[in-house]
């Protein structure tokens, strides 16, 4: 089965860890994360990933930084916005940003 | 012309975990309804019963205006800022999660469930400082008026937060109505019943209906039962 693969943006290690911990136990997804625009980067040029997960920590001048970048380089990965830390919020945004990309094949 | 649209209680998602009950009026955790995900900046509606002495171990929230109601009960929230407090009802609590924090909140009797609202509203910027706020409901200065409890402003009635909506709480008298005039062009306004029955614009809502309205610059409720309570939340459609 082919999974969908997430990068997970986001600093606080902790919170970081709960997300990927969150959508790794779902059995069609597999998460990555990463602390930094850099490394986002330099992981989404090995690997082709599905969704882009911005989670919290970015400054707003970073987060556009990465947008821009992503929107150059890998025009067809969605960049979602995390909100809520947890779970409450984290499937329906998967599903909603899957939703998108089935609408626009 | 106004725009509306009706979530009636039964309607509702739920979760079952035997300690806590929860019905969700938008999507979240494992209920995930796309037609049922937000209204406006508006994003959770959770109708919570926490079981005596139970309660959320420590977790984190991030970029999240996050706001608590006590409806019977009363809830120990404590959080990684050093906050400890009880909250209970004729109280409001609103966190801003921003760049994270970790907080656990349990029932702090034994033997009576806790129920209250859980609602998370989004920021309108993200990353900001975590803050915590917790605050008792004035009462209405005048009988069958509104309570305003939240505002984007400090020195305004209620707590803060940081997105530019507006909740305020209603009890009505049977037979008495209020106008509402939206505090925002672009806000629409969400309305739920705690108690009673209460008709918006002709729009019969029973106990625990929502009822969003839109488009239009301002609404009448009345109350056709007895004891109503409501509460309306008045947030951007764009945010």
């Amino acid at each position: 089965m082919m999974k969908t693969e997430i990068l997970v943006i986001g600093t606080d290690p902790d919170i970081l860890q709960t997300i990927l911990r969150l959508l790794n136990a779902e059995e069609s997804w597999h998460a990555e994360g990463v602390s930094g625009i850099k490394e986002a980067l330099a992981k989404c040029g090995l690997k082709a990933y599905h969704i882009l997960l911005l989670g919290a920590g970015l400054t707003s001048q970073e987060e556009e930084e990465l947008k821009t970048e992503v929107k150059t380089l890998y025009p067809t990965l969605p960049v979602v916005p995390h909100y809520g830390g947890g779970s409450g919020l984290l499937f329906a945004e998967i599903y909603l940003a899957l939703g998108k990309m089935n609408q626009a094949q | 012309m106004a725009q509306t649209v009706l979530h009636t209680a039964t309607s509702r998602g739920g979760a079952d975990h035997g300690w806590l009950k929860s019905y969700h009026t938008f999507s979240f955790a494992n209920y995930f309804n796309p037609e049922r995900v937000n209204f406006g900046a508006l994003r959770v509606l959770n109708d919570d019963s926490v079981d005596g002495g139970r309660g959320f171990g420590e977790h984190p929230h991030d970029n999240m205006e996050i706001i608590s109601i006590p409806l019977s009960g009363s809830l120990q929230h404590k959080d990684s800022m050093g906050n400890l407090a009880t909250i209970e009802p004729g109280e409001i609590q609103a966190m801003s999660a921003g760049t994270g924090i970790y907080h656990t909140e349990y029932n702090k009797d034994k033997d009576q469930p806790v129920k209250f609202l859980q609602i998370w509203v989004f920021p309108n910027k993200r990353n900001v400082e975590p803050r915590y706020d917790q605050l008792k409901i004035n009462a209405p200065e005048k009988p069958n008026t509104l309570v305003q409890i939240l505002s984007p402003n400090p020195d305004d009635a209620g707590v803060w937060i940081h997105q530019d909506a507006w909740f305020n709480l209603g009890k009505l008298e049977k037979g008495t109505k209020v106008d509402y005039t939206f505090q925002k062009k672009g806000n629409g306004a969400y309305i739920f019943v705690l108690e009673g029955e209460i008709e918006v614009n002709g729009q019969l809502l029973h106990k625990r209906d929502g009822f969003g309205i839109w488009d239009t610059d301002t609404f009448t409720i009345q109350a056709v039962s007895d004891q109503t309570e409501f509460l309306i939340m008045d947030v951007p459609m764009e945010f």
